[in-house]
């Protein structure tokens, strides 16, 4: 276990090194960038991103103190807000976002397996393709067409629901809604269909002439092997509900990270946008690194490298 | 010896003595039906072709990109709107016999636009999956061809890649490159390719095993024709599957990046592009800017999605039956 | 003797897109208290059908029990409910699989898979169920029980999972254990270890064993009757002397005949030539006439009466006839 979560760990070091790497390239070869200092922007600024960047020194040395400035967790200045840094903007806005983004994972798994196993258990039977069409739409359909929708005819036109903003219960369900559609679709149609694989196998049989009631069957035997690939997409599902968030954000006029982050791509404002993809990627990665750690955990057979092993 | 005269298949009773004599001879034996299997056997595309017919789904699918495909192509030429030209009198009309669309804030032909929209948008994501393709056959390929350090290297680095979030280095490469057509199309790509190199290899790996066996058993002249005839279709299932599911992923990477304003830029006009210009334009009622092109992204994610599930279906060899 | 359980009849069917299986045609036998009955016939033949029939596991749909009748101490058992039928399973009546290395659960531990079924039936938690399972580890000859009891089914060997998978099934000390095929994925070596094994147990519990099989060799070694399936009916039945000696369907000679002997060396092994008929459309005569030397115009069309040429041993075959006996002597002598 501990040389799983070591290689693990190596990995992830290595896939923020490419991320961090990657982001200070790109900054700094491409023409009209804060790193090439060609534009003439405000000089006040100048002087705080040569400061941040060190921009007056050699590209080696620009790199290394750029990547200390990540490690620290330093993201340095903004050029359009030149009086906020991107630490207080991510300090402002993330706690929004993740609250966003945690309430949409919780309700799309709840639901997604939900519907997964009802279909399942429900096989080629009206639940099963009432389930599965839902779910195939809720794939279908962009989230921002979901949310634009639910704005109109839940918000606008008969008023249940605040049309935007995050204040209170009232105004999450509509963003978390349309938000957690399409995850909610893919775990459901993952759910079904490993839990159909897995209602085949020799051990649900065993645990049928074992007489077990059905319902134990279900989850202890087959729920808990059916989640195993579900387990495995959170690391895709998360990082798209993050990206998600920026747009359902800017429809919702929700105060989050998502919304600076659209606006700081719309000004073009450099050290805004790396600083919060670095950011998000950091988060990303590190989250993959615990779905897998999680996945070790659940499943005992990852634990190959532990005493006992094979006779 | 007694002997009992009962009848097992519960079938009318019968009894020795009713059998006539002369069935007591021996019966002519014919040898070539013994080696006859009972139940024809078709070819792989035959077969899987038959079988996406019979999904009505994946059909429906099918068709709709079919026509989809003839109206990006034809309806542009044909109508009589230009897709760009302004025309302010007459901003927001509803769908009528003149526009069947209705008209965008500019007073363009929506339909028009979203003909155009499609060419794009179809453009984009059949770019981005034969790109893909490209990339991944070539990789994975050689990663599973070479097998060894080469492979396991190679592996490390598409671990390293996989684990990058795919949008935000899109997003990232498009404020550096600016966006239009191409490097939108680069940008999907510059990582997309990652798991199609994986299930390449996948397959290839699975393909040497095979040829293992195949030279072992010196097939000769034969060998090319059972690569062709049984491994080929094996390990093109997953492929082809794995394209048609790119398609759509792709043309909604570019309909969230319009979203971003990094999506394509005018003069062109792709479906996220007219949905995001007509996010505001609904709530003041003008409903057909946004329903139209969003309608057609959904509908051809939708027809892809379905497409792709029944290709898979279609052409797993498990489930052959 | 008394009989434990008496199969009459039963008919089962599995509708598929293809059109209706008729996978179990008309079974008739009988098991008595502490015997051994060995089913053998080739994959397909519709044995397992039968056996997870007896315990009602056929997944419904699209399996059906179509007709007959299945009882077990005298109580027509397929007139049970389901819920029933749970209190029998793994109490009564339990059943091992072919492949010990898909029966366990991976993701839960030898000793919770082996006392769930003391929890579900007797209520038997904590120290007493942990005493049992241990006990019955020991039984089934696995070393260092304790420390077993936490470990998960890939640490251990295919033998072991298979005793494991045993000491499963015996835990709530059965009357019946119905085993589908249990040497089949196993090492030649570990296939004589777990037969004799489950001679040790019948010694030691007086169990009686439905062994589900397609090797005769196994057969040999712990059977007491023997039932012959042919696609999806019992072709012979009888005693392990009436088979092995004195069998009289040509199907069972040729099963005979294809198995290696090591005591008649001389003799060529020969299988049986073509393959078992399509049962989406069975023949109306018998089954075998398409791969049977000694076929006649009469197999083709009826299905051959049952003979009893002993209280032990019963036939399914036309050569039973005088008539055909007449053939063969006239064959024989030009």
């Amino acid at each position: 276990m501990l040389r799983y979560i070591g290689k693990r760990l190596l990995m992830m070091v290595i896939t923020l090194w490419v991320i961090v790497t990657l982001t200070f390239i790109l900054m700094v070869t491409i023409p009209g960038s804060p790193f090439n200092s060609e534009r003439g922007t405000n000089e006040a600024v100048q002087a705080n991103l040569e400061a941040h960047y060190n921009l007056d020194k050699p590209y080696i040395v620009q790199y290394v103190l750029y990547l200390k400035s990540i490690v620290t967790f330093d993201f340095g200045p903004s050029i359009k807000q030149p009086s906020q840094t991107v630490n207080e903007m991510l300090g402002r806005g993330f706690p929004i976002s993740f609250e966003l983004g945690i309430i949409t994972i919780i309700v799309a798994v709840l639901s997604g397996v939900t519907l997964g196993v009802f279909a399942a258990l429900k096989h080629n039977q009206i639940i099963d393709y009432v389930a599965m069409g839902f779910a195939v739409l809720g794939i279908s359909i962009p989230n921002f067409v979901l949310a634009t929708l639910l704005i109109q005819q839940l918000a606008v036109n008969i008023e249940w629901f605040p049309v935007a903003r995050w204040l209170s219960p009232a105004h999450m369900i509509l963003p978390v809604t349309a938000l957690a559609t399409g995850p909610m679709a893919i775990i459901a149609r993952l759910t079904r269909s490993t839990m159909l694989e897995v209602l085949t196998q020799d051990y649900i049989k065993m645990a049928r002439a074992k007489g077990l009631a059905p319902w134990k069957i279900i989850c202890k035997h087959a729920l808990r092997n059916a989640l195993m690939p579900v387990v495995t997409i959170m690391g895709t599902l998360l990082a798209g509900i993050l990206t998600g968030t920026f747009v359902i954000e800017k429809i919702f006029a929700v105060p989050g990270m998502g919304k600076y982050f659209v606006e700081s791509i719309n000004q073009r404002d450099y050290p805004v946008i790396m600083g919060t993809t670095v950011f998000y990627s950091a988060f990303l990665i590190v989250m993959l690194f615990l779905v897998d750690i999680a996945y070790g955990i659940l499943d005992p057979r990852i634990k190959l490298h532990k005493k006992g092993g094979r006779e | 010896m007694k002997i009992n005269v009962t009848d097992q298949t519960g079938k009318k009773p019968t009894s020795h003595t009713e059998i006539p004599d002369e069935w007591f001879s021996w019966k002519e034996r014919d040898t070539k039906a013994l080696e006859t299997v009972s139940r024809p056997s078709l070819s792989y595309w035959k077969d899987a072709w038959r079988r996406l017919l019979k999904n009505k789904l994946a059909m429906t699918g099918l068709v709709f990109l079919i026509l989809l495909t003839i109206f990006a192509i034809f309806a542009p030429i044909l109508s009589p709107y230009e897709v760009n030209k302004q025309n302010l009198p007459d901003q927001y009309q509803p769908p009528s016999s003149q526009h069947w669309f209705g008209t965008d804030n500019g007073g363009r032909d929506v339909f028009t636009r979203t003909w155009y929209g499609a060419r794009i948008s179809l453009f984009v994501g059949l770019m981005a999956a034969l790109i893909d393709f490209t990339i991944g056959i070539i990789y994975g390929g050689l990663s599973g061809y070479k097998g060894g350090r080469t492979d396991s290297m190679m592996m490390r680095i598409i671990e390293v890649l996989y684990g990058l979030p795919y949008l935000l280095v899109v997003i990232l490469l498009l404020v550096v490159l600016g966006p239009s057509l191409g490097t939108i199309i680069l940008a999907l790509t510059v990582t997309g390719w990652v798991g199609m190199a994986r299930i390449v290899r996948g397959q290839v790996l699975q393909i040497k095993n095979y040829e293992f066996v195949l030279a072992s058993r010196s097939f000769g002249a034969k060998t090319a024709r059972i690569i062709r005839k049984n491994l080929l279709p094996n390990t093109m299932g997953p492929i082809i599957v794995q394209m048609t599911l790119t398609v759509p992923s792709a043309i909604f990477a570019e309909a969230f990046l319009s979203f971003l304003g990094l999506g394509i830029q005018a003069p062109f006009a792709s479906w996220g592009v007219m949905a995001n210009d007509s996010l505001g334009a609904i709530l003041s009622g003008h409903w057909w800017t946004l329903f139209f092109p969003a309608f057609f992204i959904s509908f051809t994610m939708f027809a892809f999605n379905v497409l792709g599930d029944g290709l898979q279906d279609a052409l797993d060899p498990k489930l052959r039956k | 003797m008394e009989k434990l359980l008496e199969v009459h009849d039963l008919h089962v069917a599995f509708s598929t897109y293809g059109g209706t299986i008729k996978a179990v045609r008309g079974v008739n036998f009988y098991l008595h208290k502490g015997e051994t009955l060995a089913i053998v016939g080739e994959s397909g033949c519709g044995k397992s059908v039968t056996s997870q029939a007896i315990m009602r596991l056929i997944p419904e749909p699209p399996g059906k029990i179509v007709r007959g009748k299945v009882m077990f101490k005298g109580k027509e058992i397929t007139r049970y409910t389901e819920k029933q039928m749970r209190s029998i399973r793994g109490v009564e009546i339990s059943m091992i699989f072919q492949d010990p290395m898909t029966a366990l659960n991976p993701t839960l531990t030898i000793g919770t898979q082996l006392m769930e079924g003391l929890q579900e039936h007797q209520s038997i938690r904590g120290e007493t169920a942990t005493s049992k399972a241990l006990e019955m580890m020991h039984l089934v000859g696995i070393p260092n029980p304790k420390e077993r009891l936490k470990q998960y089914p890939h640490q251990f060997s295919g033998g072991m999972r298979q005793r494991i998978v045993i000491a499963m099934a015996l835990i709530c000390e059965p009357e019946l254990l119905i085993a589908d095929e249990p040497t089949t994925a196993l090492d030649v070596t570990i296939q004589a270890q777990i037969l004799e094994l489950f001679t040790t147990i019948q010694a030691k519990t007086g169990i009686s064993i439905i062994l589900i099989t397609h090797d005769l060799g196994v057969v040999a070694k712990i059977a007491d009757r023997i039932a012959v399936m042919y696609a999806g009916k019992i072709i012979e039945t009888g005693t392990k002397r009436d088979l092995f000696y004195n069998q009289q369907h040509p199907y069972t000679k040729g099963l005979l005949k294809s198995v290696p002997r090591l005591d008649l060396k001389e003799e060529q092994l020969s299988p049986i030539d073509g393959t078992p008929p399509d049962l989406f459309a069975p023949p109306q005569g018998c089954p075998f006439t398409a791969r049977c030397p000694y076929a006649m115009e009469v197999c083709d069309n009826v299905y051959p009466v049952t003979t009893e040429r002993s209280s032990s041993h019963r036939v399914d075959c036309w050569l039973q006839d005088k008539r055909a006996q007449q053939l063969l002597a006239r064959t024989a002598n030009q």
